[in-house]
């Protein structure tokens, strides 16, 4: 489930966020504790614990004092705004970068997307 | 809080525990790792008072450890030898640590032999060592001591056994918070159980911290051999190797992303490090010289 090439706090962080995009996990919903969550994936509560505070940190989650933490109701469309902002620089520069080196040219990617509309 | 106030341990001249400053803050799961001879057990062993330092002090919530029975009696150290008679059998080992321990749960210790697949009619010597180390657990973990230290508890343990062993520290850990303190050369397949990790080298602390900032933290970095060069200045290098034109460097710290990106662009490839191989890059005495 999680590797050790990035802090898993980061990753539980960015897992949740996927379920949220995905839909798997919706507004309002109750998401797990951190000892379930700790005790399902087997790793230490602490940093199962990070992770949700920095979810709710961001706004993402939000506990109700003695029942848990919830999905907030703006989670979505926000974590969709900021993921279509990444996407140009994150997603799409690597693939030019890739077409550059080994000569295939804009006008070539613009027809293969045509062809897949 | 338990704490170290400049421990030293010797065996005749040779130092084990070299002048250690320590402090644990209590129910927390600890790693400590380090390489065979690098002073681990004698560390836990002044540690849990089974030794009286040459030179410094253990405190346990502010009140000196050694020889103190309030302290002893909270205190599990699980070791290799196990401390039993080989003619014991193993249900007597465990009736003996329910008299001793005021925290003992018997009936958890039934349900981990039952787990690991003991025979409580079985003497000790009649165990394999992968047994021992299991009755080992049982007695550690059932103690539900308020401090638990588990010496390379899993020896000869085999794969299926040790994920037993992980699975019920974790899970008894988080309905018994306490301090647990686990030494180990198996980083990759403990690590994520570990709230903190602590590394030790020729008797001393080189490193004590969250497990997670050590992930990510060390980075390889590919590429033309001059360029990797200056590439490689200012930072603190680990480790290298060169094949042809070619030169890997590995490096300690984190990499700014826009670093990252200028590397790349100037043709170099970067890796993350996992924490086993930062482990061996910072202990391997050998790389240390060529740093």
């Amino acid at each position: 489930m999680f590797h050790d090439r990035s802090p898993i706090y980061l990753q539980i962080a960015d897992g949740i966020k996927n379920d949220i995009l995905s839909g798997s996990l919706r507004e309002d919903q109750q998401v797990m504790s951190t000892n379930q969550y700790a005790s399902f994936y087997r790793i230490n509560p602490a940093t199962a614990a990070k992770g949700f505070a920095q979810l709710v940190d961001e706004g993402v989650l939000y506990k109700r004092r003695g029942i848990g933490m919830f999905v907030s109701p703006d989670a979505p469309a926000k974590l969709r705004a900021e993921r279509r902002e990444r996407f140009f620089a994150e997603a799409l520069e690597p693939v030019l970068d890739e077409a550059k080196r080994v000569g295939i040219s804009v006008e070539e990617i613009t027809h293969y997307l045509g062809s897949r509309r | 809080m338990i704490e170290m106030r400049g421990v030293t341990v010797r065996y005749g001249d040779t130092v084990a525990v070299d002048d250690v400053r320590l402090s644990l803050p209590t129910e927390k799961i600890y790693g400590l790792l380090g390489r065979n001879g690098s002073g681990k057990t004698s560390l836990l062993s002044a540690l849990a008072s089974y030794r009286r330092p040459h030179r410094g002090t253990v405190l346990v919530d502010g009140v000196e450890a050694f020889e103190n029975p309030e302290v002893m009696r909270g205190t599990a150290f699980i070791r290799d030898t196990l401390d039993l008679n080989d003619s014991d059998r193993v249900r007597s080992a465990l009736e003996v640590a329910g008299w001793l321990r005021p925290t003992w749960d018997a009936e958890y210790a039934i349900k981990l032999l039952d787990i690991f697949e003991l025979d409580a009619r079985k003497r000790i010597s009649a165990l394999s060592r992968g047994q021992r180390s299991m009755v080992g657990v049982v007695l550690g973990l059932a103690a539900r001591a308020p401090l638990t230290i588990l010496d390379e508890s899993y020896l000869g343990m085999d794969a299926v056994a040790r994920t037993l062993f992980y699975r019920e520290l974790l899970a008894d850990y988080l309905a018994h918070p306490r301090t647990i303190i686990v030494s180990t050369h198996l980083i990759e397949e403990v690590a994520d159980l570990f709230e903190r990790v602590i590394i030790m080298d020729r008797g001393r602390i080189l490193l004590h911290d969250e497990t997670d900032a050590l992930r990510g933290r060390g980075v390889t970095v590919t590429g033309p051999a001059e360029r990797v060069s200056a590439f490689a200045a200012g930072h603190a290098v680990l480790g290298e190797q060169s094949l042809g034109g070619v030169r890997a460097v590995t490096l300690d710290g984190r990499l700014d992303p826009d670093e990252i990106a200028r590397g790349e662009r100037d043709g170099l490839t970067f890796g993350p490090l996992g924490l086993q191989d930062l482990f061996v890059h910072l202990t391997s005495q050998r790389l240390e010289v060529s740093r």
